[in-house]
């Protein structure tokens, strides 16, 4: 039995390569969850990026400085590939610097990344598409544009070092394991309330000076779409707890940094790119059932989430 | 034209109104008269001999600038002076000696005025260990962010609870810093007897939010990065909505 589902399989797998391929054209990578990077050796600092000032002053420079810019002013600086308020570094804090902020000097070494789940392979570069997507809500730039050569350089400049294709302490989230009596939207309005609207807003839509967003949007139409990986609870709560309230990391409990992702992902906003057949259910069924914990198209508070909003 | 009959009537009823509004405003505290004159008890100072006769402040005496900073802001740190959780010899007694109504009504005069704009400068690319850096960059290692990422684009401010640094003078900023930051105990060294620790004296940051930043600053990187927000300046040209301020 399990020699033949083995063989058939592995006559299968070509097929099943191609067929990826063809339905995928654009080849856009979508944002699963990463893998559960190791602890940090006790007594180890974190890799230490290389500083700015060692940025080198050639053109090899000025592309890595380039890439910089955009991961911080996105919006201002490529707003054809942007569809709401958000920058890369909104969620990638210190320029991308950040351990358990998913920097970017832990991520550059560990692409191409083959999943087994879909037997797809993605290149550094669809996975960055794929934040243009869903994480801005926008347009991919091309492979080989001027955009993604320069993030490119930017997180292969930040990786000096990094033996490649090694997972490094403080990729990803590090996001904590889900509370035993589980999550509660209520009690996450009540932390948000208490230590995250007054930088967030009431209503989710962050704070601009001028035509600058200063705190970024949560939620409705200026903020990730819920194909985005942040749309996911765990996800979120693995941010907000490392990262949140804003330069108080570490301060909420596991419990509260879950119960706040939830309320914030409670909420509508822009809707999943993907979305099959405009049905809401099938989407969830292809795209969303098997993604880590989210309330794409569950019904809350008499409302089915996954309108989406423009 | 003069000889019009309905002109003295209408010069009646105007001058009754403006005599009407006057005296509300009188019972309702008048905000300039504070600014001017000060408040109805007498400890209430003039509130321009100290923040100047624009509201801009007075770098000498370290006294902020209050104009255009947020209404609710203002009344806010007089609530704080009035219950100590901002402590300051000079403004404490004058702070208690507002009423309510005073508070509102000199916050919003205040409020009312021009508020500092910086102009919109290229992208910066600071210096690490400089002001600018603290400034643009923080010390992420510290859990430091930086300073305009609450304080706004060139610390122009951001709503009600992230008061501009710009327009404020070094002195000004230092003093702040140093007032959160308290210093510890020393210990007895071979010149003199330990010293106490001299706790923070100011106590008022939402959620602990400015306190623990300033908590870790050097004195030279404090000094630092007053110096960069002082030196910002302030242009008279319109705000430019429609222009992006880059990080
Ligand atoms: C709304 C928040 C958000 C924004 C904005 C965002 N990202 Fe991400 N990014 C994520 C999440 C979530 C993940 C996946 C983390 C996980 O699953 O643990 C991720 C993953 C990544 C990864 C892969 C990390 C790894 O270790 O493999 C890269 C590279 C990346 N983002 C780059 C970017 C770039 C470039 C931009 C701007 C164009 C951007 N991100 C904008 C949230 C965001
Ligand atoms: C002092 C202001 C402040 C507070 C308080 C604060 N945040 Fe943030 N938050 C920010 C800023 C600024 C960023 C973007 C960081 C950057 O661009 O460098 C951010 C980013 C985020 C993001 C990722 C970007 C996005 O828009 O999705 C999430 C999620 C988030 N915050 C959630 C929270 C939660 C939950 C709380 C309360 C527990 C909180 N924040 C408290 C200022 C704040
Ligand atoms: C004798 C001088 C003096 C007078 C008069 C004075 N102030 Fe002050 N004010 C100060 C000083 C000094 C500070 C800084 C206190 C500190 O370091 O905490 C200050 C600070 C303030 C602040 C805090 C500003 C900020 O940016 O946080 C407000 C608000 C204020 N004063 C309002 C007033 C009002 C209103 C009046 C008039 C009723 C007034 N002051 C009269 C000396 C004065
Ligand atoms: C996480 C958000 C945050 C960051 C980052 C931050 N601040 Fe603040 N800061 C605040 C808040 C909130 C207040 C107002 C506190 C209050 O209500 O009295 C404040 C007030 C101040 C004041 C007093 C202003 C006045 O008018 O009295 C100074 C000075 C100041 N901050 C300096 C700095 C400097 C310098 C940095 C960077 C090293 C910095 N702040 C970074 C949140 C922040």
């Amino acid at each position: 039995m399990k020699t033949t589902l083995r063989r058939l399989t592995a006559a299968l797998l070509p097929l099943m390569a191609a067929h990826a391929m063809a339905a995928d054209s654009t080849r856009l990578d979508d944002q699963t969850q990463l893998p559960k990077a190791p602890a940090r050796p006790s007594g180890k600092a974190y890799f230490q990026p290389p500083a700015e000032a060692d940025i080198p002053n050639n053109a090899y420079g000025d592309l890595v400085r380039r890439g910089q810019d955009l991961f911080m002013n996105t919006r201002a600086l490529a707003p054809e590939y942007v569809g709401n308020e958000m920058n890369c570094v909104n969620c990638h804090i210190d320029r991308g610097r950040k351990a358990n902020s998913a920097p970017l000097w832990a991520a550059y070494t560990m692409y191409p990344a083959f999943r087994k789940k879909n037997n797809k392979v993605n290149t550094f570069v669809e996975r960055m598409q794929g934040c243009f997507q869903f994480s801005m809500n926008g347009k991919a730039p091309a492979a080989d544009s001027e955009v993604l050569a320069a993030l490119t350089a930017y997180a292969y400049w930040m990786s000096s070092g990094v033996p490649i294709g090694k997972v490094q302490p403080g990729r990803g989230f590090d996001e904590p394991p889900p509370p035993k009596g589980g999550y509660d939207i209520a009690r996450g309005q009540r932390v948000y309330e208490k230590q995250c609207a007054i930088c967030h807003g009431d209503d989710g839509a962050g704070r601009k000076v001028g035509a600058t967003t200063v705190f970024p949007p949560l939620w409705g139409k200026d903020s990730y779409n819920w194909g985005a990986g942040m749309h996911r609870i765990n996800t979120a709560a693995g941010f907000i707890q490392h990262n949140m309230p804003l330069g108080r990391g570490e301060t909420l409990s596991d419990q509260e940094a879950w119960d706040v992702a939830a309320y914030i992902n409670a909420h509508e906003r822009p809707q999943d790119p993907r979305l099959v057949n405009g049905d809401i259910d099938e989407t969830r069924k292809r795209y969303h059932a098997d993604d880590g914990v989210n309330l794409y198209g569950v019904v809350v508070g008499g409302q089915k989430l996954g309108q989406g909003v423009k | 034209m003069f000889t019009s009959p309905a002109r003295p009537l209408a010069l009646i009823l105007c001058l009754s109104a403006s005599l009407l509004t006057l005296s509300l405003q009188a019972r309702a505290a008048d905000g300039e008269a504070i600014i001017q004159k000060g408040g109805a008890n007498p400890a209430a100072m003039p509130c321009m001999s100290c923040h100047g006769a624009d509201g801009k402040g007075m770098a000498a005496g370290g006294f902020p600038r209050l104009a255009g900073l947020p209404e609710a802001y203002i009344a806010k740190q007089l609530a704080d002076f009035k219950a100590g959780r901002r402590q300051n010899p000079l403004m404490q007694p004058i702070s208690q000696a507002l009423d309510d109504a005073e508070v509102a009504a000199v916050a919003k005069a205040y409020a009312a005025l021009p508020r500092v704009q910086v102009k919109a400068g290229t992208l910066e690319r600071p210096r690490e260990g400089s002001g600018a850096w603290l400034a643009l960059r923080g010390a992420w290692d510290r859990n430091i962010p930086e300073c305009t990422l609450c304080h706004g684009p060139s610390g122009v401010g951001v709503g009600d609870a992230f008061p501009p640094l710009a327009g404020q003078s070094a002195e000004y900023i230092e003093a702040q810093l140093r007032a959160w930051r308290a210093s510890p105990a020393g210990p007895a060294g071979r010149k003199g007897k330990a010293l106490a620790a001299v706790p923070p004296t100011r106590r008022n940051d939402p959620n602990g939010l400015m306190q623990h930043i300033a908590a870790d600053l050097s004195e030279a990187e404090i000094k630092a990065v007053s110096a960069y927000f002082a030196g910002l300046g302030e242009t008279t040209e319109p705000f430019d909505a429609s222009q992006h301020r880059l990080r």
